[in-house]
């Protein structure tokens, strides 16, 4: 049975009164409610952003409905005595919101930012990534500053290992685990290295905190070196990034002023410096050995493991490989506890991770949400649903690594167990929304495309059967499939999967096996029926007008940019199909649907 | 430059936190234009030189002009944030010349917002 409270606590946690210290506040009545044996009676909780700014630190009492102002942790204890022991309301902080309603939604009313929790992406759109000094108002080095200087390297790693963090780069490993083996490592210098590659295609969520908040991933590091014993680190930042290189590099400079990196950090007689390391354009150097070797100034491709990185990686040196978003949520770990970490996400799979949304949505953008929020949560409030009154078909998670993920499963929370129980896996956070007109079949070739076209070619499963899988695919599409090749491309994926060397043959075949898994049906039209129900595979549309579908409108006449399509006034439309140019025009044109 | 210890990060954090909370700072106003890859592509420099255009026109004095890196929500950029001392901070979306003419108009100089083109006011959580 769910507790009872007689009082509710609702302290707002919007930025304005974060900075006026209404987490202070929380604390210190967390405090006082415990010292006064009330935890049973009141609850404390933080609340998004309602709009009263100035009067901040902001509190709401339910179910009275009163609003407290400007409270100060000083103000606690008188606070508590007569409001929660004496039931009396505390007529200096008293405050009275505006009556009538603003014109203006809230922030907290906003499905896009209601649901975020933001952990890696705190500082967004609040300060200038150019200068260091607004970073460090915002609570910026004090991780830096506890680990260099009231840590061992132990006490560090143990810190990060009960926060339950796994790596955001998606493979999902216990990132105290890694620190932990190549801080047991021998061998020396060792390195502390960070994956700023980010090749899959529509993923973005590096590159904004990268270009947004440099500083988050720098301290990240300096954390991660004392850890596992580095002085040295390199940030793999992809070249096609030249603003996330533009704000790293004054980042690093305005670091390196103020010794926060370089010797003896804060006085802590603790040594690191960080370089950039640019890539070439290979999808396959985002790959932690292939990076590696790319870095060494050898062509980028993965070796076998054993032996892992952290015993013998760059240079044969003991190194950790971690992602950005992962460093991201390091300093505020160490900062505030890994309890308060934990407590964020599910059990198995803490924190927050950050997503890029895009595809048929309202609201495409960056979003940070708590891990095990359903994708229903992030696709209709946080996304705001499909747009053009269509219907959701798919969302595809993971890049050229994941998989589509069908709409009967919306349910699904995104965490590393449950995403990868439908077959896709969680990614680095790249998730594509789609709607009934998208072809499935297509979405597999896209991304095959692109994975065989990134292949390294050391191995020839991956070289081999990613080209082979492409073909087939293509042909399907073109409507030259032939009816053995579902299951040759069933045999070909668990092939490829099982014996590639590294992660980019080794998932390649997601999209396909996920398609398969979900919509078989689609991949059996296009081979046995020449048929592609998206409407998408241009070489089987037939650029014809169904009569039983036609509503005799003449919008595809008009909108025909050829005027390749007759027509009259209540009169059935026809094609030309020597004047028409397959354009599609009267596809998008047509509201009933009635081309084939 | 001086290497910094423990005590100079908290020295700078007061000294900064009058840009960074507008309540501890001299400024009335702080605009904060979002200037990410995707407010760049979208026409933010268009909104931020119209923004340097206004404050040197009218010759204002008591309006911080700042920059940040992307905001979120991508597909609605070129953004703003207005914050006027002692108000919620605004959030305004899909902007150009004209219309941050007018927001400077309406809202920085005449207190009113134009909530025709505002998102959203108050703040995002941190937890």
């Amino acid at each position: 049975m769910e507790k009872t409270y007689r009082t509710h606590l609702l302290l707002c946690a919007g930025t304005s009164c974060v900075a006026s210290g209404s987490l202070e506040v929380r604390d210190a009545l967390v405090d006082e409610i415990k010292k006064r044996e009330l935890e049973d009676e009141v609850y404390v909780a933080t609340t998004g952003c309602n709009g009263f700014c100035a009067a901040g630190p902001l509190l709401v009492a339910y179910p009275d409905g009163i609003f407290y102002q400007k409270l100060t942790p000083k103000d606690v204890p008188y606070f508590v005595e007569e409001y929660l022991v004496k039931g009396r309301v505390v007529k200096k902080h008293l405050f009275e919101p505006k009556k009538g309603s603003d014109p203006i939604p809230k922030i907290s009313d906003i499905g896009f930012f209601s649901h975020q929790v933001l952990v890696a992406l705190r500082n967004r759109g609040l300060i200038d990534p150019d200068k260091i000094d607004e970073y460090i108002a915002r609570d910026g080095y004090l991780g830096t500053a506890k680990a260099l200087m009231e840590m061992e390297p132990q006490q560090i790693i143990d810190e990060v290992l009960s926060s339950g963090l796994r790596g955001r780069g998606g493979a999902g490993f216990p990132t105290g685990l890694k620190w932990k083996f190549a801080a047991g490592a021998t061998g020396s210098p060792k390195y502390i290295l960070c994956n700023a590659d980010e090749g899959d295609p529509g993923a973005f969520m590096d590159r904004s905190i990268l270009e947004s908040d440099p500083h988050a991933l720098i301290e990240g590091m300096i954390i991660g070196a004392k850890a596992i014993g580095a002085h040295q680190g390199y940030i793999y930042v992809r070249a096609e990034y030249p603003l996330a290189i533009e704000r790293l590099t004054t980042a690093i400079d305005q670091a390196r002023e103020y010794g926060l990196l370089g010797k003896d950090i804060l006085g802590s007689g603790y040594d690191v410096d960080i370089d950039l390391y640019f890539g070439a354009g290979a999808f396959v150097c985002g790959e932690e050995t292939a990076l590696m070797q790319s870095i060494e100034g050898k062509r980028g491709m993965p070796r076998p493991r054993p032996p892992f990185p952290a015993h013998k990686g760059l240079w044969d040196k003991p190194s950790v490989l971690n992602n950005v978003e992962t460093y991201a949520n390091i300093p505020q770990i160490i900062h505030r506890g890994s309890k308060w970490f934990s407590g964020i996400g599910t059990e198995k799979s803490t924190g927050t991770k950050v997503f890029a949304l895009t595809g048929n949505v309202k609201n495409i953008g960056l979003i940070e949400v708590p891990m095990g929020t359903p994708l229903r949560t992030i696709v209709y409030d946080v996304g705001g649903g499909i747009p053009n009154k269509k219907k959701l078909k798919a969302v595809q998670v993971g890049g050229p690594s994941g998989g589509c993920i069908p709409e009967y499963l919306i349910d699904t929370p995104v965490d590393f167990e449950s995403i990868p129980a439908t077959g896709a896996i969680m990614g680095s956070g790249g998730m594509v929304v789609m709607d009934t007109d998208t072809c499935m079949v297509d979405v597999a070739k896209f991304f095959l495309e692109f994975t065989a076209e990134e292949s390294c070619g050391k191995c020839t499963p991956c070289r081999e059967g990613t080209s082979q899988m492409l073909e087939i695919l293509t042909r399907i599409s073109e409507g030259k499939g032939h009816a053995e090749d579902i299951d040759t491309l069933e045999k070909l994926a668990k092939v490829i999967c099982a014996s590639s060397l590294c992660g980019l043959g080794q998932t390649a075949p997601n999209p396909v096996l996920t398609t398969l898994r979900y919509f078989r049906h689609e991949y059996e039209e296009h081979i046995h029926d020449k048929r592609c129900r998206a409407k998408s595979c241009k070489p089987l549309l037939k650029f014809w007008v169904d009569p039983e579908k036609c509503k005799r409108c003449g919008l595809c006449a008009k909108k025909c940019p050829v005027d390749a399509i007759k027509w009259e006034k209540k009169e059935l439309a026809e094609i030309n199909l020597d004047i028409c140019t397959r354009c599609m025009t009267c596809y998008r044109a047509c509201p009933f649907d009635a081309i084939e | 430059m001086a290497k910094l210890r423990i005590e100079d990060l908290k020295k700078i954090k007061e000294s900064v936190k009058g840009t960074v909370n507008l309540r501890d700072g001299n400024a009335r106003v702080k605009i904060t234009v979002h200037m990410g890859t995707c407010g760049i592509a979208a026409g933010a420099r268009v909104v931020m030189n119209t923004l340097l255009k206004e404050i040197e026109a009218r010759q204002v004095q008591d309006v911080l002009l700042t920059s940040s890196g992307c905001a979120g929500l991508c597909s609605h950029e070129p953004m703003i944030t207005i914050e006027v001392s002692g108000e919620a901070p605004v959030k305004y979306t899909k902007l150009d010349g004209d219309k941050t003419k007018r927001i400077f108009e309406e809202h920085v100089q005449g207190g009113k917002p134009v909530t025709e083109y505002a998102l959203s006011m108050g703040s995002e959580t941190t937890h």
